[in-house]
């Protein structure tokens, strides 16, 4: 690989180290400045102002902001995340289940819907402005209008309930065969899919358009190829980068945006699991939730980002 | 019984013919259905249980930060799985009776000073540990330690001291109560090898069931243990499981599907749509429960005695019960006691709504401007229509209520016990004295009406040694006129109970202590095969 390439490259992996420093200083921020601070939320409403202090000193929470929070930043580089309040229980500890049950159902979700919205996409390309085309992306579009929850309950009603495919409440847990973890997730797989597909779908369509109208695919056409060959031999490689980018926007929605459907499919991911901190106002565990969502977003993006630089013939061979 | 409707019951036990089918031909004999539905659970039990399987509930009130250890105990999960791997010393009946459990007798001095429990003996906790009195003293203590943060601390904070006397175990009161025994049912209690003291977390106990696993907010199951000691009794499903299905429709769509047996907190508005599926029986039982609005007597604008009062006159009970209920319900008439409770005095005049009183005393009260109510979607099931319908009848007496949306996580935290005026949910405790002691009594953590009035407190404290019947019955007449006419405590309605179980369970048993069968659902009923 060519240097331009490797120079771009770590341009952006330091540009999101750069980032996810920022929003940990965000997150650290926004966290002191809700009324109240922790020894205040570990002692709640009983707490006499001795007790308050004697858990400040012992906590540290009397130095100043900026040590706080290197000594955060610390314990997070050595994988300390610190215990959670409510329960007692190490963060990292629980934090690693619900973040693996998240990215099991991301994944899945994304095994199902990202070949399918670029083969949808490929196959409204090549029979542009037909009906196969406005069927795809009017049920596209109709998908992806329909709240989560919407779908979800209807799928509950109809493949749970009255056809008892499977199941509606989509518990998983560490030893469950694999079989049944799939079918267990197979409703909320089936409602993440829905609600992402016509986003990548439509953009693999736009994109791929967009180069079909270069000179290149008439010489392409001209020299004899199918349709299809067209599209998948010169126009796709060609289209990846803003398909890439769409599907990575959307992949990052199916790891940090699935409260809603974790709710309702009862599916024990990191979602449930920050709401219920959210809800006894367990700092600890917020910050250090909100910091795997930053890290996910971020590097979900700089992959894209490196996906264009790599994909791209330009910097791949300079003159 | 007529023979018939004996055969009929019998086949309903038997899973051969619905319940519903079995209430109309019961119907057309001629028997009420209260009659027939009596008929149905004694033909159950009678069929006697069916061992094995695996029995599952789907319930609201679980999250990942819920713990094993009984001291933190404060939302249903937890408790109600509490319930099947640990025991108290007593356990109250569905009539309101106490029931010998890790305790076999006991008995008090005649100023009721000194209670004696004799402990059981035989009794193996889960870890192949035998039960002793110094594991029931240890527990005590845990519970009692004002550095415990135990649930339980309030109702142990009139206990002195608590001591091994060979099997048994003598609780030494600072003042008389003649409820102790009653106390030693509340669900905190439950008796741990060396009190918890060690591991408060381990989840071993005496129960039906032993705790195989405990994911927080997820599930939680236990499977038989084998030594335990009543098992004939309790324990008849090999296995139980708890799966927390927070969110209402999942959890009925969960009991259609059969991904579990039973659940609990049926909404009222969908009880009778949920009572149409097939196989599905609703199991409602008239309680403790009931819904509050409440505020705290000691801060403005509500520590005047006359906007109180205007603000009970302007709530319209009966509306209430019809409209969030659905009927599944009674009216409250400002106190948190009812019928269901022992000692209770029915002549009491109903408080109703009055608008022109209501009127009356907000104008003595020199108020203006608007009341802010807050309120949220988890103060109780309809809540937030309840502060409308609220806000409508207060409006016909000329008061403007003012509803502020709290967001549901944080309610109990920052609102509830916090803030002047809010809606709020009791679940009901097994006798006044501890109703009153646990929510009413000046000192005590939960008195989220900040009630001060020191007639009351000596009238509970009086009440409380008092073992002669009618006296202590005319005692706690005056505490809930007091509280009816002085507290901050609105009580429009006291709901049902409304459980739902699938047609595979058998055994269950109205018990209106607690949902779900008081609590014990998991371990007294059975799955039909």
């Amino acid at each position: 690989m060519s240097t331009p390439v490797l120079k771009l490259v770590a341009q952006r992996i330091a540009m999101g180290v750069l980032l996810l420093l920022a929003v940990s200083v965000l997150i650290f921020v926004g966290t002191q400045i809700l009324p109240g601070d922790v020894a205040q939320s570990i002692l709640g409403q009983s707490a006499t102002p001795q007790a308050l202090e004697n858990l400040r000193r012992d906590m540290g929470l009397n130095d100043p902001a900026y040590i706080r929070y290197f000594r955060w930043l610390g314990g997070i580089l050595t994988g300390n995340l610190g215990t959670a309040l409510s329960s007692g229980q190490d963060i990292a500890t629980s934090l690693k289940d619900r973040l693996w049950n998240t990215l099991f159902l991301a994944s899945a979700a994304a095994v199902v819907s990202v070949p399918l919205a670029i083969g949808l996409g490929l196959l409204a390309v090549r029979y542009r402005n037909g009906p196969v085309d406005k069927i795809i992306s009017g049920l596209g579009l109709a998908s992806t209008s329909l709240p989560e929850f919407f779908t979800g309950y209807l799928l509950i009603y109809f493949v749970a309930v009255q056809l008892q495919w499977f199941p509606s409440v989509s518990t998983v847990y560490a030893g469950m065969p694999f079989g049944e973890r799939l079918s267990a997730i197979a409703l909320p797989v089936t409602v993440l899919t829905l609600v992402v597909l016509a986003h990548m779908m439509r953009m693999t369509r736009a994109a791929i358009l967009n180069v079909m109208q270069s000179a290149y695919i008439e010489t392409a056409e001209l020299k004899g190829l199918t349709p299809f060959q067209i599209i998948t031999r010169h126009a796709f490689p060609n289209a990846i980068a803003p398909i890439v980018n769409v599907v990575m926007l959307n992949l990052a929605f199916l790891i940090v945006g699935v409260v809603v459907v974790e709710v309702i499919f009862v599916y024990p991911g990191m979602g449930q699991y920050l709401v219920d901190h959210v809800a006894k106002r367990d700092v600890p565990v917020v910050q250090a939730c909100g910091l795997v969502f930053a890290a996910v977003y971020i590097s979900l993006n700089i992959v894209a980002d490196i996906v264009a630089i790599v994909s791209n013939p330009r910097l791949r061979h300079p003159k | 019984m007529s023979n018939e409707l004996d055969y009929l019951s019998r086949r309903v036990a038997l899973g051969k013919l619905s319940r519903r089918d079995f209430l109309g031909r019961a119907a057309a004999l001629g028997v009420t259905t209260v009659f027939a539905n009596s008929l149905l659970s004694s033909a159950a039990l009678a069929e006697g249980p069916v061992k094995g399987g695996t029995l599952k509930a789907g319930m609201q009130g679980g999250a990942s930060t819920d713990s094993l250890d009984p001291a933190t105990w404060q939302s249903q999960v937890p408790y109600k799985f509490g319930r099947q791997w640990g025991e108290q010393l007593v356990e109250i009946q569905p009539d309101g009776k106490l029931n010998p459990k890790l305790a076999t007798e006991w008995g008090s001095s005649d100023d009721a000073k000194v209670w004696t429990f004799k402990i059981r003996k035989g009794v193996q906790f889960h870890d192949g540990k035998e039960m002793t009195p110094d594991d029931v003293v240890a527990t005590m203590e845990r519970h009692s330690d004002a550095n415990s943060k135990s649930g339980a601390l309030g109702i142990m904070g009139g206990i002195e001291s608590v001591k091994k006397d060979g099997d048994t175990v003598v609780f030494t009161l600072k003042e008389a109560n003649a409820d102790l025994p009653f106390l030693m049912d509340d669900y905190h209690l439950m008796i741990q090898p060396g009190g918890g003291k060690d591991k408060p977390t381990a989840g071993i106990g005496t129960g039906p069931y032993k705790v195989v696993t405990d994911e927080p907010g997820v599930r939680h199951i236990g499977t038989k243990f084998p030594n335990y000691w009543d098992g004939d009794k309790r324990g008849h499903a090999e296995q139980i499981e708890i799966i927390v299905i927070n969110d209402a429709t999942a959890r009925t769509a969960a009991l259609q599907s059969g991904q579990v047996h039973m659940i609990n907190r049926v909404e009222p508005k969908i009880v009778d749509l949920v009572k149409r599926v097939p196989g599905v029986t609703i199991q409602n039982v008239a309680g403790k429960g009931h819904y509050v609005f409440i505020a705290h007597c000691n801060t403005a604008p509500f520590d005047n005695m006359d906007l109180r009062m205007a603000l009970k006159y302007a709530m319209n009970r009966e509306e209430m019960v019809k409209t969030i209920l659905r009927g599944y319900g009674s009216v409250g008439n400002d106190t948190p006691i009812n019928k269901a409770y022992p000692l209770f005095s029915d002549d009491l005049e109903q408080r109703k709504y009055d608008p022109d009183k209501a009127a009356f005393h907000y104008k003595k009260s020199g108020h203006e401007g608007s009341v802010l109510l807050r309120t949220s979607d988890v103060a109780f099931p309809g809540a937030i229509d309840a502060a409308q319908l609220y806000q409508q009848s207060a409006a016909k007496a000329g008061i403007t209520i003012e509803v502020k949306r709290e967001p549901g996580d944080g309610y109990w935290s920052q609102v509830w016990n916090k803030q002047p005026f809010s809606e709020s949910y009791w679940g009901g405790r097994p006798t006044q004295d501890q109703m009153f002691s646990t929510a009413y009594y000046s000192k005590a953590d939960w008195n989220d009406t900040r009630f001060f009035n020191e007639k009351f407190d000596k009238l509970l404290l009086q009440a409380r040694g008092e073992l002669d019947e009618a006296k202590r019955k005319a005692m706690y007449r005056d505490m809930n006129v007091i509280v009816r006419d002085e507290g901050g405590v609105i009580v429009p309605m006291f709901n049902d109970f409304i459980d739902a179980t699938s047609k595979k369970v058998g055994g269950w048993v109205p018990d209106g202590n607690q949902e779900m069968s008081g609590g014990y659902a998991l371990s007294r009923c059975w799955l039909i095969a």
